[in-house]
């Protein structure tokens, strides 16, 4: 095993990269990140705008929630794949596409994540803020929002953990993702599947694993401040 | 001062509030009482507008509260509201509670929100928890962190909501106390309570409301002395036996 890995290490970690596109590991990482940085805020706004008490906002919010939930994750990569280019006529990126795909049900979940979370919250939270004078944003973003959120922790991070492993998917449409690069690899060593996969899914395991780590280590570090109560 | 003319509300079918016309002085204790579900808290509530009300008019010092093109944030930002369930921001310390809307709202600089919510806190007896948690607080205590962060915005009148029906009944009397001081100021007070002790000693004039009406207005002494509606006559000889 150990040999394997010395031998292709740079190719797991970077795929082809500088020679070709960038791969491996690091793209992995890069895509899962990016997602999540794009989707977070998104998936706020949706949230919010799926609770809001006008109904011609949170209606559409709520039916493409349901949509999206109702889809596979892989249908709408091929769909935007194969069948967007052929409608608009421009070429995405594999990575693109993917980064794509990921925000929006990175997005769409986190909304729900961040709705429930609102829902959750006991009125009268919003009514003395509101009652203080501060305005419905404002109440949102002082009182609210940090409360949901410090709620929605746990449920934020499985979806965290879900988009990094949801970048193999990538594989189906020729992503040099990690995953993409181990079934190479294996195609080069042909008789080592069991040590490739096995190194995949160790990467992938302290990959997710490390995250949700830090975010209990997080969430611990909250409830020491507030106290033990909540 | 608070004008109520016609006030009505309803909930579906459910008459909530009917056609309440009064008055409110400045600097008046008003203590207003009724078995539960007579509409008192919704009363309450619609003075700053936490409910809406389906017909009549509400004005405190001349601005209509319930008007369509009303500063809701501005008419509330000078009404206090204590409410039964504390509400309490659990995730600020008890300063931070205090000093939240004044520095947002643009009240008062960081440093004039602190050194006011401190004397506020000091005025309830909690400055020794300015840094605490409002889980670690008892519900007496929350609850008059709860009037410091409602007196931290100045506000000419306060409204309380049964401020303490949700506590232990030795914590009643800490909270009483920091009303009645209130009250001793000239603060124009609203306050929806079942603390007959409270309105007797501190009440300018109580309210007896039942089925969304006012069906008694009287000062404390007349009220408790010959209640003249029978409902109120009930009320009192309930709240006897207790």
């Amino acid at each position: 095993m150990l040999e394997l890995i010395d031998t292709y290490w740079l190719y797991f970690l970077v795929g082809q990269y500088p020679e070709g596109p960038l791969g491996g590991l690091v793209l992995t990482i890069l895509l899962s990140g990016a997602a999540l940085v794009l989707a977070m805020p998104l998936g706020l706004l949706l949230g919010i705008a799926r609770v809001s008490p006008y109904r011609a906002i949170s209606l559409p919010v709520a039916g493409l929630v349901q949509v999206v939930r109702a889809v596979p994750l892989l249908l709408v990569l091929f769909w935007v794949y194969f069948f967007l280019p052929a409608v608009t006529g421009v070429k995405t990126s594999q990575a693109t596409t993917m980064l794509m795909v990921l925000v929006v049900f990175d997005s769409v979940y986190l909304a729900e994540i961040v709705a429930a979370g609102m829902r959750a919250l006991p009125k009268g939270q919003l009514e003395s803020a509101r009652s203080l004078g501060l305005g419905y944003g404002a109440a949102l973003r002082h009182v609210v929002l940090p409360q949901t959120l410090r709620h929605g922790l746990p449920s934020i991070v499985n979806q965290l953990v879900s988009t990094i492993k949801a970048t193999s998917l990538g594989y189906i449409i020729g992503l040099s993702e990690v995953s993409f690069i181990a079934t190479q690899i294996n195609t080069l060593v042909f008789t080592r599947a069991v040590e490739v996969y096995l190194i995949l899914a160790l990467t992938y395991f302290i990959l997710c694993f490390g995250l949700s780590r830090l975010a209990f280590l997080l969430e611990r570090r909250l409830q020491r401040r507030v106290g033990q109560a909540s | 001062m608070i004008v109520l003319d016609k006030v009505n509300k309803y909930y579906g079918d459910y008459h909530a509030l009917v056609d309440i016309t009064e008055r409110v002085d400045n600097n008046e204790v008003l203590v207003v009482c009724g078995p539960s579900g007579s509409g008192k808290s919704t009363l309450i509530r619609t003075l700053n507008r936490l409910e809406e009300i389906d017909a009549g008019r509400i004005e405190i010092d001349g601005r209509d509260i319930h008007a369509k093109n009303a500063d809701v944030n501005a008419l509330r930002a000078g009404i206090g509201f204590v409410f039964q369930s504390f509400n309490l921001f659990p995730h600020l310390t008890v300063l931070e509670n205090c000093t939240l809307a004044p520095v947002r709202l643009k009240r008062a600089t960081k440093l004039e929100a602190r050194d006011y919510a401190m004397q506020l806190l000091e005025r309830v007896g909690l400055a020794h928890k300015a840094d605490a948690y409002p889980n670690a607080l008892s519900g007496g205590q929350q609850q008059r962190v709860a009037i410091a962060r409602a007196l931290a915005m100045r506000p000419p009148i306060m409204l309380f909501d049964e401020p303490t029906s949700a506590l232990d009944p030795e914590m009643v009397g800490e909270v009483l106390q920091v009303m009645r001081g209130l009250a001793g100021e000239g603060m124009t007070m609203v306050c929806v309570t079942h603390e007959m002790g409270f309105a007797r000693d501190v009440a300018d004039r109580i309210w007896f409301m039942a089925e969304g009406k006012i069906l008694e207005k009287a000062t404390p002494q007349e009220f408790f002395a010959h209640p003249q509606h029978p409902r109120a006559q009930q009320f009192l000889a309930d709240r006897r036996r207790d």
